[in-house]
Formats: C-alpha cells, sequence, structure tokens
C-alpha cells in the first residue's frame, strides 16, 4: 500500500505539491461516485480524501452538506464505505485520508472501524468532531490497526496548542484556512501564510491546507505558502450537485477543472 | 480547557477544532464572574426586577383533587417572557457583556429560549440572531413575531426536519465563522462543555427556591420533584436543589410523541443508546450504524434527539427515573390543569403534568409533588385548538 511519505517525497523531487480532492462517499450513488473518484485519479489527484455521510455535518457548509443527504438518500452507510474504498484501491493504489464524525467510529466501535478501514487500504483517519483533548479515543486504535492520525490546525489556533496538535498528528497536518466550515471562498483569510509558516517551524509532518480553496489561483498561493498538499472540497463537490442530471458532462467537468489545479501546483 | 466538562463518562467536548479556542475563552469567562460580587449582584437585580424571580410555589388543590395528592407548581411560567428560560438567557447574556461580545446568536425550538434571548439582546443592545427550523417557525409562529419585534433576526432553517437539532446544527456552524465577536448563547443544559455546566448554574435558581419554599409552605421537603426533559434546563435546575436530598424521587418526563415502540418519539433517556451529538456523549436516538433520528412531538422544546450529560449520569446512577408522556396525553393533562387551575401550561411543561395524572391511584394522597410548571402555554393555543377542539 504507497504512503503517504513516498508521495510527498516523490512530490517534493518534482517541486510540486499535493493535489487533493474531496468527496462524499456515495454522493450522489455508489457507482457516480466510484466513477468520479476514478476520474479525479486520472486527472492527476495524487491522494483523496474521502467523507462518509453523516446526519449532523457541523464542520460542513451547505455544498458538503446536501452531499451527504444525496449519498445517504442513495444507500451509503459505513459497511458500504468499506466496500467503495476497496473499489478505489482495485483501480488504483493512491493513499488515502477518510473523514468521519466520531458517532459512526463509536458505534462501530473504534478499534474495529480503524481494523477495518486499514483492511481496505485508509492510510489516515481525521475525526472533524474530535480534538486532540479527546484524541485518546482515537490514536491508540488507530495506531495500533496501522493508521495515521490527522488533526486540524485553525486560524484561531494559539501556539502552544499548536506544538501540541502537531505532536498528535502523523500523516499530514490539516490547516485550515479560514475561520468556518467547509465551503468555496472568494478569497483566503490573509492568515494561510503565516499559519502554514508557523506549522512548517514546528514539525516535520507535511502541512496540507483545505477549507474554501475553490481554484488554480488560490492553490497556487498556498503552495507558495510553502504547503505541502492542497485540498479541495466544496469547489469539486458542487460540480458534482451542479451536474446531477448529466454524469458525463459531471466527469469532464470535475477532470478539467483538476487537470488545471494540478497544473498550477 | 480547564475543566473536562464530564458528569461520569458523559459531556465532554466532542467539537470541531476551530470552537476550541471559543469554548475556552467561554469556560475562562465563566469561571472568571460567576462568582464575582459585581456580576452576581447585577444578575439577581435583574432577576428580580427584569425576570421576576423569585417566582412562587403554588398549591393546585382543584388539580390535586383530580389526581388524588397534592400537586405544588414551581411557576417559572410567570416570569418575564413566559418561561425558564429568561434565567439562562438572562446569565449568559449578562457574561457575553461582561465578555465585551457584540452579538447574541441563539438557537430555538419552541421559540421560549429565541425569546429570551431576544428580550435580552434587547435589553443590553446587542445585535441578535435566532436560529430556528422552519417547522418550528411554523408552529410557535407567536414567537417568532414577538423575537421580531424585539429587533432579532429569526433565521429560518430548512435543514433536516426544521427543528431544534437543526437549529443546533446552523448556529454551531455561523458560530464556527464568527467567532471573534459573536456569544453563542445556547438554550439547554447539554451541547459542549462549558454548557451543561453554565445552563445548570443559571437554572439552579428554581431548584434552590423551591426547596426553601418547601420548607416554609409545606414545613417539609416533597416526596417527588418533576420535571419535562428536552435538552434537560429546566429539569436540572429544579432537581439540583433536591438531588442531595435522597429521599426526594427524581422524575424526568420526555416526550414520548406518537408512542415510544410505535412511531416516532424524542424519548432519549428512555429509548436511545449513547453517542456523540453536538458535542458531548450522551444518550442519542440514532439508527444502528449512528446516523442520527427524526424525533416527533407535539411540543417543539422536547423536539429533540440528545439530552444533557447530567441526565445521563442521574439516569445511570438511578439518583433520578426517566420517563415519557405520549402526545395524547400531554394534550389531556392541559386541558386539565387549564380546566381546574385557569392555568395555560406550555405543552412541554404539560408532559410533567401528564405522567403525574398517569399516576392516579398509584400515590399515597398524602404524597406532595412538586412539579416544575418550566413555561406557560400561550404559544401553544393554536396547536391545542387544532388538536382539540372545543364543542360549539
Ligand atoms: C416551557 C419550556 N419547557 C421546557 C423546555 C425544554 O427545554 P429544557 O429541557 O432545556 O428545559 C422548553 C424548550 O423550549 C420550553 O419552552
Amino acid at each position: 500500500m504507497k504512503a503517504y511519505k513516498q508521495v510527498f517525497s516523490e512530490l517534493k523531487e518534482q517541486n510540486k505539491t499535493a493535489l487533493i480532492p474531496f468527496f462524499v462517499i456515495g454522493d450522489p450513488d455508489f457507482d457516480t461516485s466510484l466513477a468520479v473518484v476514478k476520474a479525479a485519479i486520472d486527472a492527476g489527484a495524487d491522494i483523496l480524501e474521502l467523507g462518509i455521510p453523516f446526519s449532523d455535518p457541523i464542520a460542513d457548509g451547505p455544498t458538503i452538506q446536501k452531499a451527504d443527504i444525496r449519498a445517504m438518500t442513495s444507500g451509503m452507510n459505513v459497511n458500504k464505505a468499506l466496500e467503495f474504498i476497496r473499489r478505489v484501491k482495485d483501480y488504483r493504489d493512491i493513499p488515502i485520508g477518510l473523514l468521519m464524525y466520531y458517532n459512526l467510529v463509536y458505534q462501530y466501535g473504534a478499534e474495529k472501524f480503524f481494523g477495518d478501514f486499514h483492511e481496505a487500504g485508509v492510510n489516515s483517519v481525521l475525526v472533524a468532531d474530535l480534538s486532540i483533548d479527546d484524541a485518546g479515543e482515537i490514536t491508540g486504535p488507530a495506531r495500533s490497526a496501522g493508521l495515521d492520525t490527522v488533526f486540524m490546525v485553525t486560524p484561531n489556533t494559539g501556539p502552544e496548542r499548536m506544538k501540541r496538535i502537531a505532536a498528535k498528528t502523523t500523516g499530514f497536518v490539516y490547516t485550515v484556512s479560514v475561520l468556518g466550515v467547509t465551503g468555496s471562498r472568494e478569497r483566503l483569510s490573509d492568515t494561510v501564510e503565516d499559519l502554514v509558516g508557523r506549522l512548517k517551524s514546528l514539525t516535520d509532518v507535511p502541512v496540507c491546507v483545505g477549507f474554501g480553496i475553490s481554484g488554480s489561483e488560490q492553490a497556487a498561493t498556498v503552495t507558495r505558502a510553502g504547503a505541502d498538499g492542497v485540498i479541495i472540497g466544496s469547489r469539486i463537490v458542487g460540480l458534482i450537485e451542479s451536474n446531477l442530471g448529466d454524469g458525463e458532462g459531471m466527469l469532464a467537468q470535475i477532470s478539467t477543472f483538476l487537470a488545471e489545479v494540478r497544473a498550477a501546483i | 480547557m480547564k475543566y473536562k466538562g464530564r458528569f461520569g463518562d458523559y459531556g465532554g467536548f466532542y467539537v470541531p477544532e476551530v470552537l476550541i479556542p471559543v469554548l475556552e475563552e467561554l469556560e475562562e469567562a465563566f469561571y472568571r464572574f460567576y462568582e464575582d460580587a459585581q456580576f452576581v449582584a447585577e444578575l439577581a437585580q435583574l432577576s428580580r426586577d427584569y425576570s421576576g424571580r423569585p417566582s412562587p410555589l403554588y398549591h393546585a388543590k382543584r388539580f390535586s383533587e383530580h389526581v388524588g395528592f397534592e400537586v405544588y407548581l414551581k411557576r417559572e411560567d410567570l416570569l418575564h417572557g413566559g418561561a425558564h428560560k429568561v434565567n439562562n438567557s438572562l446569565g449568559q447574556g449578562l457574561l457575553a457583556k461582561y465578555m465585551h461580545k457584540t452579538k447574541l446568536i441563539a438557537e430555538t425550538g419552541a421559540g421560549q429560549h429565541g425569546l429570551a434571548t431576544a428580550m435580552i439582546g434587547a435589553l443590553f443592545g446587542m445585535e441578535t440572531k435566532i436560529f430556528m427550523g422552519v417547522t418550528d417557525i411554523e408552529r410557535q409562529s407567536v414567537n417568532v413575531h414577538k423575537m421580531r419585534l424585539c429587533g432579532a433576526q429569526v433565521v429560518p432553517i430548512e435543514g433536516g426536519t426544521g427543528t431544534l437539532k437543526d437549529a443546533i446544527n446552523d448556529a454551531l456552524r455561523y458560530w464556527t465563522a464568527h467567532v471573534t465577536d459573536t456569544f453563542y448563547l445556547f438554550g439547554s443544559a447539554c451541547g459542549p462543555h462549558p454548557y451543561p455546566t453554565i445552563v445548570k448554574h443559571f437554572q439552579s435558581c428554581i431548584g434552590k427556591e423551591a426547596r426553601q419554599q418547601c420548607i416554609e409552605q409545606i414545613g417539609r421537603l416533597p416526596e417527588m420533584v418533576v420535571a419535562c426533559v428536552g435538552g434537560g434546563s429546566n429539569a436540572i435546575g429544579i432537581f439540583s436543589g433536591f438531588v442531595e436530598d435522597k429521599d426526594v424521587r427524581l422524575v424526568g418526563v420526555e416526550a414520548g410523541g406518537v408512542g415510544v415502540g410505535r412511531g416516532l418519539h424524542a424519548a432519549t433517556l428512555v429509548a436511545g443508546r449513547v453517542g456523540i451529538l453536538h458535542g458531548a456523549k450522551a444518550y442519542l436516538l440514532q439508527d444502528e450504524q449512528g446516523q442520527v433520528c427524526e424525533t416527533e412531538s407535539v411540543s417543539a422544546g422536547l423536539d429533540y434527539p440528545s439530552v444533557g450529560p447530567e441526565h445521563c449520569l442521574l439516569k445511570d446512577t438511578g439518583r433520578a427515573e426517566y420517563v415519557a408522556a405520549e402526545d395524547d396525553d400531554v394534550l389531556d393533562a392541559f386541558g386539565l390543569l387549564t380546566r381546574t387551575e385557569g392555568i395555560l401550561p406550555a405543552l412541554e411543561s404539560s408532559h410533567a403534568l401528564a405522567w403525574l395524572v398517569s399516576q392516579k391511584g398509584k400515590l399515597d394522597p398524602g404524597t406532595v409533588a412538586v412539579v416544575n410548571l418550566s413555561g406557560r402555554g400561550d404559544k401553544d393555543v393554536s396547536i391545542v385548538e387544532e388538536r382539540r377542539p372545543l364543542a360549539e
């Protein structure tokens, strides 16, 4: 299984930044979602960030909320998400970061959850509503399953806390570029460059930036700030939403968009 | 965070990272001010002159005759705004002021907490936004209008079933993006730490007064204290005054909706399983995989799939018991109190009354039951009219 380390060091040699698209697993349905993810891989995605849909995604804006509803309505659940990841890995050995809300892990049982998803081919987990303060509830089982634990740093994270987050994080640090929930933004906050800079001085773990990045220009800005990866979610999920009746168009637009960003970073 | 905010294993602060610094700031401010002499004095004065505390303890004799034991009502319905919610909104609003926050946001179900917060926003001159599900906006339109009259903006929430849970989701999202100047005035004794502790603190006046009033008016403690449980604020407020009195039975009444086991309801402690929602580990109504269930109740204020963490612990230790009352019995109890006493109870509070009615013939005639009459039912008149039309 391909590791993050390998991807990041290969990209570094080529002087490139990792392109990390985010998808809600099963949006709008299992087959279309799989086709979209494969298209993203073909368009140059280096790592995938995949979210399991949840009924109450408090860290997400309207675009991803709607994707969660589409996926759940078409029957996506934790067991089917495992199957989905196996199918992605059958297509390409690409590192996968899994994103979910804590209740899904808790109900499944952390040990079994992480074990099963690692076996399916996941590299890391990020629990959207679990901070480092309660990390103890997942780091043990995640590590013994062989998974990296990704945590977030946000624009309002103080220096002391940033150190503690960096220390608990393996795989990559998820740096949130704006105060707020997920969603495309016209512009990023001015603090993002400073944030990336401070993190880089604290840790050797790669730093990836997400939330609000909606195009090549912003992706390039983040890259210049020193980020090792760029995570793009709502913008791509929005392309799924606006092409619901047109599978071909959906794949084409997402491919074009990702290829464009790939070229810019 | 300085404290873990745990009640046994329940509670905590399961929130996205971006909210941690804000909750830390809130925790720090609460512990700095809650015993501060000036803060305490200002809150005491406003509680008396603005809210109308202390609220009376009233012996409902004709209602008592009907059920066959002695029922005393803790009259939170008489407070300004018409519910216990003002206790919390005033306390947290004052805290917001001491923290130099200029804007308030709040979620609301029945509109009582939204109204209480809108009133406090007007009182302190703070810009106020209330998040409310579209279903609740429709069934609690009187309160929506009152909030607007107080100058608050009511933000309609379409997501989910358009009820309290969805309003909390969006209030949390909004807060995430506006943490610098905005104070989230949370309405019940649930959610992430430090809210369960803060809300309990500001609602504990109910229990303190009620205990004192029992001693003065009855000469002894009651056999039982009964309250409805949505998120759990009015219940924890009154329970807190009696929890050390081991002989006093504490009964929390949840929303049985159309029937636990038969259809949708909101009886979290009665029928839920431990899970994580809105920042806390607590009993939760959820499917097998952990997706949160839809709920239903005739009362918007109890229509919520989770519950305060301290109630979860009180249930597990057996110190309090939790039961459910179904919509039809609730409407009957509403009618009974109205006709026997001329008091219109909120449909939320009517759940507590419905359980008392169900105890008719099962309790000794000398039994004293104190009920937290958490609010008045003016807001519910049109629902009652629809469900129980008066004969011509
Ligand atoms: C009158 C009244 N009682 C009770 C409740 C339920 O809330 P809690 O369980 O926090 O007391 C509400 C909520 O809106 C209410 O308006």
